[in-house]
């Protein structure tokens, strides 16, 4: 294996460790090697900081809150804060990525924005963006998934952005992903492609990891304010293709006395067939672009992932988190459906607070971590449960 | 020994290459479609191995290859079906496909395989020219394998030399900037295949993506060596009950 200095950025390929690159048809050269030649200097400018800076805090709300979950942290031992990403407008972290990635693309010259959506999240995330900025915005989704996320699909539209549906293969986020590249190849001077994790090619799992990293310069600041010391013992986040995780993670990366916890989606349980455990099934393999962990066949052909959670249901992960997992840096943790349903009721029960299914994963390992007492943990608080509310309704029995 | 630098030294104009998807549109109908390829006049045959997330291709020849797929088609499923591919077919034969399944069969292995079967070539679209040169590439040389790199309108000059210096066999032009099967107005690639004229590459050019009958294969190949169809000819065959016949017919309205 390839010796990495940090596990923050990758180098000048794209390459965290083995994983990452360019894995990109010549269709796709251009409109990549333009983003790689421009992404850190267009972000390192004044003029972009100042504007990425304003809307965070007057349009998304930051900093969101750093909360010590007093009953949560008396059940489990430690201290236990949340990172309330919850909070921000549209109500994930989703918006701080797509924020940065507009005004790059501005800045690009680019007129028009494609995107990918599951379950609809980073699909209004990216509407969202684009009705402030005034820019085209298509959404590419599965036709499954369209029927399935009606009132995601009412939002995006209600945001002018106009939803397309991938009717290929499964019908789902994959062959959606398939089609919005397609588009981009077809749109090679116009168009920017907005990735909402830390997957893709090269830049893309840099670029979106570094718009995400306002999570973890907000922790270190808040826990210093409130403890003290800027470092906790455990960070907690929940990983689809981790980019809640790869922005609470980011400036801990390379403190070494921080224990990362990336938790997946085990589905009915990580050895059931139906499973989105991707560090624990999966091998190295390259998938959208990119050289990383890969929910495969033995002939290589891609697996459907399975979790309730569709921000997690992804084969892949991104490359800094497969770098993490093989190097023994990250320590990856899973939790089943029911697993993460039963840690949303306890949490809304214990703390007020209605968590995304997502975040429920990452809820539902804080009792295996074996806290002490003098453990403080940050739970990156990913999103907030409104937009699965059906299904907890549904898996919940939670109405009579 | 080279079956395309061969062929290129005999035939330089209207080169005719056609895309067929292996396990299409029967399991074991990959070697039957190549020999009436042969029979009927291609000159030469790129095959496709199926993946389940192609990012290069269209939606008819992605279908195709979820329909190779279901069928049971895989890489060691159709090295068997190529083991006697010799005895009954001789023009060059390239495969096409996505580097994730190939790096799961075993990189090297794959390129072993393929030379032992008599393939002569590989197109891998995401396999960027960085891990070309410092992987790959060698490993494709050991065993005597071309290796053809795309190019599109938007690759700069500089680059296309690169391309064209890393290539061997021949440069595969992609006509626009579109995945495969998309449609555009072919004269406006025109100017695009005269200035690849005017570089005097090294490689011969062939042109693919669009081409979909005798006047799209004839303008292609005014500029260029020739030409590659794939869309229009998985189409064809997507309701056959008569393979050899279709083949037949397909290709006398190309080639006639
Ligand atoms: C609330 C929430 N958390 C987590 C995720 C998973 O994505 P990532 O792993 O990129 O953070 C999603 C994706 O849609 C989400 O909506």
């Amino acid at each position: 294996m390839m010796k990495t200095e940090t596990y923050q950025h990758p180098d000048l390929q794209g390459y965290y460790g083995d994983f990452g690159g360019a894995y990109i048809p010549e269709m796709l050269h251009r409109n990549v090697a333009e983003l790689k030649s421009k992404y850190v200097e267009i972000m390192q400018e004044d003029s972009f900081q100042k504007e990425f800076q304003q809307l965070l805090k007057d349009y998304v709300g930051r900093p969101t809150p750093l909360f010590l979950a007093e009953r949560l942290s008396k059940e489990f031992g430690g201290s236990i804060y949340l990172k309330r990403e919850d909070l921000c407008h549209t109500g994930a972290h989703k918006i701080n990525n797509t924020i940065g990635q507009i005004l790059l693309a501005i800045r690009l010259g680019k007129k028009r924005i494609i995107a990918v959506t599951g379950a609809g999240q980073r699909g209004v995330a990216t509407a969202t963006v684009c009705a402030l900025k005034g820019l085209e915005c298509i959404v590419y989704m599965g036709e499954k998934d369209i029927e399935r996320q009606a009132p995601n699909v009412a939002r995006m539209r209600m945001l002018g952005a106009k939803v397309v549906p991938a009717l290929s293969g499964s019908k789902t986020l994959k062959d959606a992903t398939n089609e919005a590249i397609r588009d981009w190849i077809n749109n090679p001077n116009d168009t920017h492609y907005i990735i909402g994790s830390v997957v893709g090619p090269h830049p893309y799992p840099d670029m979106v990891a570094r718009f995400q990293s306002v999570i973890s310069e907000e922790i270190r600041w808040q826990l210093k304010e409130k403890t003290g010391s800027e470092l906790p013992t455990h960070v907690v986040a929940c990983v689809g293709g981790g980019s809640n995780a790869a922005g609470a993670f980011y400036h801990f990366l390379d403190e070494l006395s921080v224990q990362l916890v990336a938790v997946e989606a085990a589905g009915h349980g990580v050895h059931s067939g139906l499973s989105a455990a991707t560090t624990q099934l999966g091998k190295p393999g390259i998938l959208h672009g990119s050289k990383s962990l890969l929910m495969q066949t033995e002939d290589g052909q891609v697996i459907e992932p399975h979790s309730i959670s569709a921000g997690l249901d992804y084969p892949g992960v991104g490359p800094l988190h497969a770098n993490l997992f093989t190097s023994g840096r990250g320590t990856f943790l899973s939790a089943t459906d029911e697993e993460a349903l039963q840690a949303a009721l306890h949490v809304s029960k214990t703390e007020g607070i209605i968590p995304a299914l997502e975040t429920a994963h990452a809820f539902a390992v804080l009792g295996s971590l074996n806290l002490q007492p003098t453990d403080v943990v940050v739970l990156c608080l990913s999103g907030r449960g409104d937009k699965d509310l059906a299904t907890y309704i549904r898996e919940l029995n939670l109405v009579d | 020994m080279s079956r395309l630098k061969d062929l290129f030294a005999v035939k330089s104009s209207k080169v005719l290459n056609v895309y067929c998807t292996a396990g299409f549109p029967e399991l074991n109908s990959t070697v039957t479609v190549m020999q009436a390829l042969e029979t009927n006049g291609a000159n030469i045959i790129e095959l496709g191995m199926p993946y389940s997330d192609p990012l290069a291709d269209g939606p008819v020849i992605q279908a195709s290859g979820n329909i190779a797929l279901a069928n049971g088609m895989s890489i060691t499923v159709l090295f068997e079906q190529l083991k006697d591919l010799r005895k009954t077919v001789s023009v060059p034969v390239i495969l096409m496909g996505y580097m994730n399944p190939v790096l799961q069969y075993g990189f090297e292995n794959f390129c072993s395989d393929a030379a032992a079967v008599g393939v002569d070539g590989l197109i891998l679209p995401d396999l960027p020219e960085f891990e070309f040169e410092t992987s790959y590439g060698e490993i494709i040389k050991k065993y005597g394998l071309d290796f053809i790199f795309l190019v599109t309108p938007e690759t700069s000059e500089e680059r296309l030399r690169k391309l064209d210096a890393l290539s061997t066999g021949f440069l595969y032009a992609v006509s626009s900037s579109a995945t495969t099967g998309s449609d555009k107005d072919f004269n406006a690639v025109e100017k695009y295949l005269l200035r690849l004229q005017e570089m005097k590459l090294e490689n011969p050019v062939l042109v693919g993506f669009g081409i979909k009958d005798k006047a799209t294969f004839e303008s292609a190949s005014k500029y260029t060596n020739g030409a590659i169809i794939g869309t229009a000819f998985i189409q064809a065959l997507e309701n056959t009950n008569d393979i050899t016949g279709t083949v037949k017919r397909f290709l006398s309205g190309i080639i006639s």
